[in-house]
């Protein structure tokens, strides 16, 4: 206890150092600005900006991380309150009763509630993962392979099968995943995998690549091919920003409960935050006094949803930081950036690092309230970036999604690979498989792979060395238990049906 | 959940993409298999490194029987019209950019060349304008991580006159 808030204020110093405070703005300011853009989602903010901290000490390349992770969360939720297009399945709640005020004119309340909800609830989670990260750190220490492996399946199974529309489609998308994490030379035995003599495929499939060629490119075709059916329309913010008094009654609550199922939801390996927000929209509709206004624009249902969805993304960083799990796509982007400075999240970094980890940690606290200060009287200036017209707009997303590319590796090969994602990221979308899972099976396949084959080296062969490790054991009949669920319960569903 | 209810009278129809999804998943499968037979085998103790994508593979090969039941009960999720044109100009787009990068024709022209064509897929037809502020857009980017934060950007004829 005495040992996290020592900690914490050692993370503060780094943070507060006026460098890091504004490599923090920077990071506020460009994940907002990236993340209010119509369809580009944190997971694309974090990917598209990643060339930006290129030159950057670790520290403070982590520290802006922290601001453009929430920034664009925050980017996202204008965006799906302004025009109904909810960068993510986790904004879809704010989208439903947000966008209904900005039409009534209450768009400013609207954004007021969804801000100082993500602001409170951001502060409660990060306190949260404050205190749980060095908990779990100790736990996690007692972790041999065959436990990270076993953890790493539960990973897999939640994110992709559990809570998805249909399990053999997230699973599918993971495969897809698992099998580009293949590629390149194998580090235990220097084996080229699935190469076919390019060397540039030796290196493996860049996360970056796979991240903006799925989510930017996929996006830009997607949209444009179903541009004749129907134009967004921007709804302009009208009449007063503030709340008034008996929006803020209507919103605390909310904003509590919403960080109540967030945090502990985003805090498992269970991935996204469309649970979280959903059940947290489901259970302000019920508790409301004013059930007659939900669908036609009630502020419990923004102030809960975006409550929820901050307060999971704080908790995802704490299976990423202290088992350096990523559990979302955004998760998986915040990885990727750890890295690209050789850095690997994880018990080990805590003791070695102490001051990048705790410094980061810091940090998601001084994001916060940057994003509160800076947020609403800017939001003039993000409402004229969503009024950007659409040929311009999805061309310069994709100007400067080639551009992270072209900087990292200039190569023909890399950027035909960033086109073809883009035409898999596409299909994905027309079909309807979901696409995180594709990046983490990507960027957490291999880590799996080698903790399993080094589990099995050390048990001389033997697999029954999964099962008598009882963490492992545990975490395995989890996953198997979330694996199985959903086609039970589909059955059933189905069962049901056939009795009516 | 895109379960139709029973009784409903649309006819359940064999989805032709789906067919072709869970056919693409099982050539990657035996990709996968192929490739996996080719490395050496493993250390003395363990697996080696032909095993997970043996794993993958059977995963792989799973999957595409549970699309192709999907697909043959007609199970995908609904979709409506897609409008081929504008995805094709945009792929011309990336095509031309790859193309330019390939032959040394320099970071400003390769992302004008993608900045124009795909305004063009989103209906604009000022080509010209377009091009113009593509052209000055994609020097201001130049300028800002060449000079700025030191990225090498690779350059053509446009960028060493700057």
């Amino acid at each position: 206890m005495i040992d996290t808030f020592a900690q914490l204020a050692h993370g503060m110093a780094v943070a507060l150092q006026p460098l890091n405070l504004l490599y923090a703005l920077i990071g506020v300011f460009l994940g907002t600005a990236v993340g209010v853009l119509p369809g580009i989602g944190p997971a694309l903010t974090v990917a598209l900006l990643l060339p930006v901290t290129y030159k950057l000490d670790p520290g403070g390349s982590l520290i802006m991380f922290a601001g453009i992770y929430y920034g664009g969360m925050y980017g996202g939720s204008t965006t799906a309150i302004l025009i109904n297009t909810p960068g993510e399945s986790a904004s879809m709640a704010t989208a439903l009763e947000g966008n209904k005020m900005a039409k009534a004119g209450r768009g400013g309340p609207a954004l007021a509630t969804a801000a100082i909800g993500s602001f409170v609830a951001g502060t409660i989670a990060t306190i949260g993962l404050a205190f749980l990260a060095p908990w779990l750190v100790d736990f996690a220490v007692r972790f041999g392979p065959e436990d990270y492996f076993a953890l790493m399946c539960v990973a897999f199974v939640t994110v992709s099968a559990t809570f998805g529309d249909s399990p053999i489609r997230g699973l599918t998308s993971l495969f897809i995943g698992l099998t580009l994490g293949l590629i390149g030379i194998d580090k235990l035995t220097g084996q080229a995998r699935l190469a076919f003599g390019i060397p540039e495929l030796l290196d493996g499939v860049e996360v970056t690549t796979l991240a903006v060629g799925l989510f930017a490119v996929g996006e830009a075709l997607y949209v444009a091919s179903r541009r004749h059916h129907a134009e967004e329309k921007l709804e302009p913010v009208r009449g007063s920003l503030w709340m008034t008094r008996e929006d803020w009654k209507r919103s605390w609550k909310p904003w509590l409960r919403g960080t109540m199922f967030g945090f502990p939801i985003g805090a498992l390996p269970a991935g996204g935050a469309e649970i979280p927000t959903f059940l947290s929209y489901s259970t302000e509709k019920r508790l409301t006094k004013h059930p007659e206004e939900f669908g036609k624009g009630a502020i419990e249902g923004v102030a809960g949803p975006e409550a929820a969805n901050n307060a999971s993304a704080a908790g995802t960083l704490v299976p990423l930081l202290t088992l350096g799990l990523p559990t979302s796509a955004t998760a998986a982007m915040m990885l990727a950036g750890f890295q690209q400075y050789g850095l690997n999240p994880g018990p080990l970094l805590f003791a070695e690092r102490p001051d990048l980890v705790w410094g980061l940690i810091a940090s998601l606290f001084i994001a916060n309230v940057m994003l509160l200060v800076l947020n609403l009287p800017l939001v003039g200036l993000w409402v004229r970036l969503l009024a950007i017209p659409q040929p311009w707009l999805y061309a310069g997303i994709l100007a400067f999604a080639t551009m992270g590319t072209i900087a990292a590796k200039p190569s023909v090969v890399e950027l035909s690979m960033l086109a073809g994602f883009g035409v898999m990221g596409f299909l994905m979308r027309r079909f309807d498989y979901p696409i995180a899972p594709v990046v983490v099976g990507l960027i957490l396949g291999p880590i799996a792979e080698s903790q399993l084959r080094r589990a099995l080296q050390i048990s001389l062969g033997d697999p029954l060395t999964l099962v008598q490790s009882p963490i492992s054991a545990t975490l395995l009949a989890i996953a198997l238990i979330a694996l199985v669920a959903p086609f039970v319960l589909k059955g059933l569903g189905r069962f049901k049906a056939n009795e009516d | 959940m895109t379960d139709r209810a029973p009784g409903d009278p649309s006819p359940r129809r064999v989805d032709r993409a789906g067919l072709v999804i869970a056919f693409a998943l099982a050539v990657l499968a035996v990709v996968l298999v192929f490739d996996a037979f080719r490395l050496p085998p493993g250390a003395m103790y363990g697996v080696g490194p032909g095993a997970m994508p043996l794993v993958v593979a059977v995963g792989l090969g799973l999957l595409a029987i549970g699309n192709l039941i999907d697909a043959l009960r007609g199970n995908m999720p609904p979709r409506e019209s897609a409008d081929p044109k504008p995805v094709l100009l945009i792929l011309g787009g990336l095509a031309l950019l790859i193309a330019i990068i390939g032959f040394g024709g320099g970071f400003i022209l390769a992302t004008s060349a993608l900045f124009v064509a795909t305004s063009a897929a989103f209906g604009r037809r000022a080509l010209l304008i377009d091009a113009a502020i593509a052209l000055v857009l994609s020097t201001l980017i130049f300028l800002a991580f060449d000079k700025l934060l030191t990225l090498s950007l690779p350059t053509g004829p446009l960028e060493r006159l700057l």
